[in-house]
């Protein structure tokens, strides 16, 4: 399963390959990277098809979270990818956006990576 | 007419007399001067009896001017010349026509009138003299108590003066200190506005200490596993990785360091201690602390926050923190503007804030721009004053562009211009000396 991680800081990169080193090596997940939601939306243009599931923070310098999941509800729906928004602000307000604008799952920084895992593990499947 | 003479000389020493009468000086002189009258009016019997008129007048004359000279020599005397120095015509004439006398008889004899009228006017003119003296005497004495009058004036109005200057001193004493904790009101206000971005910006860093402690615990774990397979070169593998996750977890540790750090030092007074400073760094920590800040508030806002700094900047010699606070006044401000308008403009609003740092010629630029609310020309002049603000009381101090003037523009000898346009856009231009 390919699995696109959106956020801005750079160090989500070796963090995510190193909480996911069993599961990669077994090509159980396979990880690609953007740092923003521009460089998500060109990733998309050139092989949405590939992409099963998407991981994006929501506050990221220029376009939003909220905004790149709206555009990939818009874009891309067939097969529409799975979008899991991640935020450091966990409030009511920002779940309903993100669930109104057609959010698969919303989790909260610091990130609980079993948990992920275990979410993954079920998208998975 | 020779009489004359010997009775101006007695009416000077009774006067002397009578003046003296009170003065430390009388007990000495007044017998002396008893006995002077006295011999002035007998020197005359004596003379006239055993002389004629012509010796009379001359040693009349002589006896007054000796009186003069003596007056003017006696130390004792000197205040009381002004008694003297009227006889001077009469001793004139006195030696004119008591020489005419001797001489020239016959012509004295024909006109002897007039020189009696210039006797007795001479005579006369000793006593008017001493009336206009009496007169200036009494208008000095009335100036005199004027002046005395006058300083006591002067010296009242002196003190109320210099009490005033002392209640002035200590209102620009307690001015002063006001001022300075309204500073530092101004920034704590600023430092609370900071709080949840700054609470955010180490949340970040924090999450990357404990997500790479704990991935790197597990990897040891991994490690051994492989150690006890035997397969080294896996085994090798981790520990690279364990190496370059402590470097992180280095990294991002510093890097909350440094927020609270950067938070400290804008708390605390200004050091006014100018350092070598790297502008953009500035300019984006402050950014995305005012942003952070803002998006903690008001969990509906989202802007899109756009950077151009120009990487040739030189280091600048600057207080870091007041330039800071000057930044974070102006993306307040700049995030102020464009929420009030996401509230009234359509959806179609892209509310957006742009940093651009430049260097032009010997100075470097800074613009921080927003499509906000824009400022109405009426007020555009007024945006610098102290306590000046457009929002509701309790929400803005009116110190900040203020403050920020004061920073720029006294401490950096910089300038700060504005342009704007009214719901279109604002735009600050600082603009500071390299």
């Amino acid at each position: 399963m390919k699995i696109l991680v959106v956020d801005d800081e750079a160090d989500v990169q070796p963090l995510f390959l190193q909480r996911f080193r069993r599961e990669i090596r077994e090509h159980e997940f396979d990880f690609d990277f953007a740092l923003s939601g521009e460089e998500a939306l060109a990733y998309l243009h050139e092989r949405h098809t590939e992409i099963v599931l998407i991981l994006s923070d929501i506050n990221m310098p220029g376009m939003s979270g909220l905004e790149l999941l709206s555009r990939i509800r818009h874009e891309y729906d067939t097969p529409p990818p799975m979008v899991m928004m991640i935020t450091a602000y966990g409030d009511e307000e920002n779940h309903r956006q993100a669930m109104d604008r057609g959010a698969n799952d919303f989790l909260t920084k610091p990130l609980d990576f079993n948990l992920l895992k275990e979410k993954l593990k079920t998208f998975n499947k | 007419m020779g009489f004359f003479y010997y009775l101006a000389a007695f009416i000077i020493i009774r006067r002397l007399n009578k003046r003296l009468k009170g003065s430390s000086l009388y007990p000495k002189w007044h017998s002396l001067l008893n006995v002077a009258s006295v011999i002035a009016i007998l020197l005359f019997f004596g003379i006239h009896a055993a002389f004629n008129d012509g010796v009379v007048d001359l040693a009349g004359a002589a006896l007054l001017a000796g009186m003069a000279y003596y007056a003017d020599k006696e130390e004792d005397l000197k205040d009381w010349r002004i008694l003297f120095e009227p006889t001077y015509p009469l001793i004139g004439v006195g030696v004119i026509t008591g020489l005419i006398e001797l001489l020239v008889n016959s012509f004295y004899e024909k006109y002897d009138t007039y020189f009696q009228i210039a006797v007795t006017a001479a005579f006369v003119w000793i006593f008017a003299r001493w009336a206009a003296t009496k007169k200036q005497e009494e208008q000095l004495k009335v100036s005199i108590e004027r002046r005395a009058e006058l300083e006591v004036l002067v010296k009242e109005r002196t003190i109320e003066l210099q009490k005033q200057k002392t209640e002035l001193e200590e209102t620009l004493k307690e001015l002063k200190t006001t001022q300075s904790q309204l500073i530092q009101s101004e920034k704590m206000a600023s430092l609370g506005e900071l709080t949840a971005g700054i609470a955010h910006e180490i949340q970040n860093p924090l999450n990357f200490v404990n997500n790479f402690s704990d991935v790197s615990a597990e990897l040891i774990d991994e490690m051994e596993e492989e150690l006890n397979k035997g397969d080294t070169a896996e085994a090798l593998a981790i520990a690279a990785d364990i190496k370059q996750n402590l470097e992180k977890i280095r990294h991002h540790g510093q890097r909350a360091d440094g927020i609270v750090k950067g938070m400290l030092q804008h708390s605390r007074a200004s050091s006014n201690v100018k350092e070598p400073t790297n502008i953009n760094k500035l300019a984006d920590e402050y950014l995305r602390l005012a942003y952070h800040g803002l998006r903690a508030k008001d969990k509906s806002f989202n802007a899109d926050l756009q950077t151009s700094f120009d990487e040739s900047l030189p280091l600048v010699e600057m207080v870091p923190q007041d330039i800071g606070r000057v930044l974070l006044n102006l993306f307040n401000n700049a995030f102020y503007a464009i929420q009030k308008k996401q509230l009234i403009a359509g959806p179609d609003f892209k509310p957006s804030v742009s940093i651009i740092t430049a260097k032009k010629g010997k100075s470097i630029e800074i613009l921080v721009k927003d499509n906000g609310l824009g400022i109405p020309d009426n007020i555009k002049d007024k945006i610098l004053q102290p306590f000046f603000t457009t929002k509701p009381t309790g929400e803005g101090t009116g110190l900040g562009l203020s403050l920020s003037y004061d920073i720029v523009v006294k401490a950096h000898n910089g300038k700060i211009d504005v342009n704007s346009i009214e719901g279109e856009f604002t735009e600050f231009k600082i603009t500071i000396p390299v």
